[in-house]
Order: C-alpha cells, then sequence, then structure tokens
C-alpha cells in the first residue's frame, strides 16, 4: 500500500522535473545566449587538477577548484559568458587555448605569466572553463 | 526456528567487517612521506617498534577483559537457567581482582614504563659517542617558516642558511639543533623522529639519522598562530657524495644576471625592498627576517610547504601573499605586469 503509494509520489515527481527541465531546456538559448562552446579535445574533468598544479588557483577565483579563492586576477565564474579575453580577443576556444598557453601574446605587459602550460592541460582547462555559466 | 540463522548470518557477516577493519587501516599505514608507522631511521624505526609493541599490548588487554565479560555473562545465564541466583557472594573471585586488576595491570605498565625508558636511551645515544662528528644544521623556527644555517665548526666561511627545506646526507647521523625567533614550534617528521620542540631563548637538540633516499615532509607540531598549519617542511635525504657536491654549489656566490630579462628581475628584486627582508647570496640582499633566497630555483615548494614552486603559484603569492597565507608576514608587493614577469623569473633562476 504505502510502496505503491510512494511510487506514485515519486512517478509524479519525475513527470515534473521532466517537464520543467523540457521547459529550461527551451529556454536555454535565451538564458545562456547560445554561448555553448566545446574545446577540441578538452576534458573538463582533468582541469581542476591541473588549474591547482600548475597554480592557476593562487590568482584566480575559479568555482568547482578546491583552494581557488585568490583575487589577484579576475575570478573567472560565469566564464562562458564572457565576451572577451583580457578585454583584447573574442573568447572562443581557440583564443582560450592560445591565452592559457601565452598570454603574452595576446596582451603584452600582462601580468599573468607563461606557466609552461602542456597543450592537452590547456585544452582541459579551457574545456572546464566554458562550463561555467 | 528458521529466523535464528537468518540473523546469525547479518551478525556474523558483522563480526567478520569488524574483524577486518584494523587489516584494513593497516594497509594505510607504511606508506606516507610523513608517516610514523613508515620509519626511514634507527631513531623513527624505535619509536614505531615501541608503538606496535603497546598497540599489542592494548589489544591482548582488551580481548582478554572481553573475554572474561562474555565468560561471566555467559555464566550468569547458565545459572539463571539452573533456577540458582545469578550473583555469586562477594568473596567469590576475589583472585581474579587482585590478578586482573592489580598484579597484571601493574606488571604490564611497568613492562611499558621500562620498554619506554629502554627506546628513550637507545635513541639519544645516536650521533653522541666519542669520535662521531655529525652534520650539524641550525634550524630556527619563525611565524611560519624555517631558517635553516648548515654549520661547519672548521671553516666558518663553508657555512650558508637556506630555508623551509633541508637537505641531509643518507646514513650519517645529522645534528640539528633547534631555537626560535618569536613564539615556541617544534620540529616534527615522523618518518625520521619524534616532535622536539623550537623555544625562543634556549637551544635543544635532536639528533636523526636517515636511511634511504628520498623527500619526507614535516609539520610544526606546537601550535604557533593563525598559519601554524600551513609551516611545513621538506626533508631530502641525498647519497653522501650528492650531499657533499649540493654543499659546495649552496657557497657559490650569484652573479649579477647578463640576460636582459633576468636582469631585469634582479633590478625588480633590489628596487623594491625585497633585499631587506630576503637575502640572496651574491647581491646587495641581505635580509635575515625572511627566507634566504639564495637557491629559490631549487625548492620544491613555497610558503614553508604550502605551494608547489610553479610560476603561476609564485606570481600568486608575490602579489598577495595575505590572500594564501592570511597573518603571514609578508607584505603584497604590487608591480606592473612586466616586472611580475621578469621577477618570476630571476627567481627561478637561483639555481
Amino acid at each position: 500500500m504505502t510502496a505503491a503509494r510512494g511510487g506514485a509520489r515519486l512517478a509524479a515527481g519525475a513527470a515534473c522535473a521532466l517537464a520543467l527541465a523540457g521547459c529550461l531546456r527551451d529556454l536555454d538559448p535565451y538564458l545562456d545566449e547560445g554561448r555553448r562552446h566545446t574545446v577540441a579535445g578538452g576534458e573538463p574533468g582533468a582541469a581542476p587538477e591541473a588549474m591547482r598544479r600548475y597554480g592557476c588557483v593562487s590568482c584566480h577565483t575559479v568555482p568547482g577548484v578546491r583552494g581557488a579563492d585568490s583575487r589577484v586576477g579576475p575570478p573567472l565564474a560565469g566564464w562562458s559568458r564572457r565576451r572577451f579575453i583580457a578585454g583584447r580577443v573574442p573568447n572562443e576556444p581557440d583564443e582560450l587555448v592560445r591565452w592559457i598557453l601565452h598570454p603574452q601574446g595576446i596582451k603584452p605587459g600582462t601580468a599573468m605569466p607563461d606557466m609552461g602550460v602542456s597543450d592537452q592541460d590547456a585544452r582541459d582547462i579551457a574545456a572546464y572553463l566554458f562550463t561555467l555559466r | 526456528m528458521p529466523r535464528a540463522p537468518a540473523t546469525a548470518a547479518p551478525l556474523r557477516r558483522r563480526a567478520a567487517a569488524c574483524a577486518l577493519l584494523p587489516a584494513l587501516l593497516g594497509g594505510c599505514v607504511g606508506t606516507g612521506v610523513q608517516d610514523v608507522l613508515a620509519p626511514t631511521g634507527p631513531q623513527a624505526a624505535r619509536i614505531a617498534d615501541w608503538f606496535w609493541i603497546s598497540y599489542a599490548l592494548a589489544v591482548a588487554v582488551f580481548v582478554a577483559f572481553a573475554a572474561i565479560l562474555a565468560y561471566g555473562l555467559l555464566r550468569a545465564r547458565r545459572r539463571e537457567r539452573r533456577g540458582e541466583p545469578a550473583e555469586l557472594p562477594p568473596s567469590h573471585g576475589r583472585g581474579l581482582v587482585i590478578w586482573g586488576g592489580i598484579v597484571v595491570p601493574t606488571a604490564i605498565l611497568l613492562t611499558l614504563l621500562v620498554l619506554s625508558a629502554y627506546t628513550d636511551r637507545r635513541i639519544s645515544r645516536l650521533g653522541r659517542g666519542p669520535g662521531e662528528h655529525p652534520v650539524t644544521i641550525q634550524v630556527v623556527g619563525h611565524q611560519f617558516w624555517w631558517e635553516v644555517r648548515y654549520r661547519d665548526p672548521a671553516n666558518p666561511h663553508r657555512e650558508f642558511t637556506t630555508a623551509n627545506e633541508l637537505r641531509v646526507p643518507v646514513g650519517r647521523p645529522v645534528r640539528l639543533v633547534l631555537s626560535a625567533r618569536d613564539v615556541i614550534h617544534s620540529f616534527w617528521v615522523p618518518n625520521l623522529h619524534g616532535k622536539m620542540d623550537l623555544i625562543p631563548g634556549r637551544t635543544n637538540d635532536l639528533v636523526l639519522q636517515v636511511d634511504e633516499p628520498g623527500v619526507y615532509r614535516g609539520q610544526c607540531a606546537e601550535f604557533c598562530g593563525t598559519q601554524h598549519a600551513k609551516m611545513a617542511m621538506l626533508v631530502e635525504a641525498l647519497p653522501p657524495a650528492e650531499f657533499a657536491a649540493w654543499w659546495e654549489r649552496q657557497l657559490r656566490p650569484h652573479p649579477t644576471p647578463v640576460d636582459s630579462a633576468l636582469a631585469r628581475g634582479h633590478d625588480v628584486f633590489m628596487q623594491n625592498g625585497c633585499g631587506l627582508c630576503h637575502s640572496i647570496r651574491g647581491t646587495e640582499a641581505h635580509g635575515s627576517v625572511a627566507p634566504d633566497l639564495s637557491y629559490f630555483g631549487e625548492r620544491r615548494t613555497i610558503a614553508a610547504g604550502t605551494l608547489p614552486n610553479t610560476r603561476g603559484h609564485l606570481g600568486g603569492w608575490i602579489s598577495d601573499p595575505q590572500a594564501i597565507k592570511p597573518g603571514n608576514r609578508m607584505p603584497a608587493v604590487p608591480l606592473e605586469g612586466d616586472d611580475l614577469r621578469a621577477l618570476l623569473s630571476y627567481l627561478h633562476s637561483l639555481r
């Protein structure tokens, strides 16, 4: 008896959640303005460890990365909604990878150093940043 | 009747799980770089031996106690079933009280006392015999870092200072002379030895020996202020020949760099007052209240074991040390981007 009622309630809840998810998906292009970038060959799951290893976390606040709460450089929350990188180039995946590898190449004089990031790590980090909404 | 095995089986399973737990815990110990139960020197090995003996005794006492308790409960139940009174007269079992409550505990405690004194004697004899000349390293505790001075009584020109990382030769006694500049700290590298306090106004010493090359981590073990938790150190044990070569290298002063980027970093360091607190041998930087940076490029970590020594972390540390280790003594140094990057290159070139 109680199991059946619980099951019904669960089903109703699931249906509601599905309907809501459907609505949100329809709204998505308006909510994030269609900016949903993927970075070729980038594995976002590997990024937090890499960001701690290279030291990104000592300057940037990055949601979801333990220990990243500094304010030396700009906070990276909501990265996918950024329009520019360093106020210079459009925020596109390839440009972001290029920025992470060699910031001087995009903005000479920037305080952000080359950190000797490998190409794969740069792709992983870029992929992760584009998951931040 | 059919219910009995159904309850007995989970119980048995739970008992088996409990029995497995120590074995699982056992699998966790003895592998770390900061691990009392992974001794890599005679001192720590003796301390670990003592720990295992007292642990075995404690387990034996627990098992014996549980067995006596179970026996008493079962016997009371049996007597009840037979219609006899469950409680025995007070005179009964006096022998158990005398033996189990007085004689055996006294014997166990005396054994532990003797073992403890014996362990202490064996530990404190290392490197103190006549004709033994251990490597002498002075370690001074500061809020919140370690000053490390290598001593050469025969020739003061062969002495030098470094910070937060100790290098020691494998297989040779090392005498650490411990003191503190500000408050009480405590030196503790669990793989190598027990703790020893660093006390302002007096010196303690600790002799240890590392038997295997490797890197071991230590930690300040006496609360010393807000950043006590981020006051760590690394001890790297090198084969004797490598240690001697490393010592020689440390004695070389750094010439002013010729490379233009490094020269700029050098100038940034000297012109922004870094040298009032830090020193770099061979330059005009002679500060002594902050870590010596003479061979900073060789260090594995920055801020006393807080972060890996990478360009990224170092840039963040110099720009805002208070964000990383709030309450430490280093102020933020406002620099232009180009100057900051030049400074990072210069500091990492010191090797």
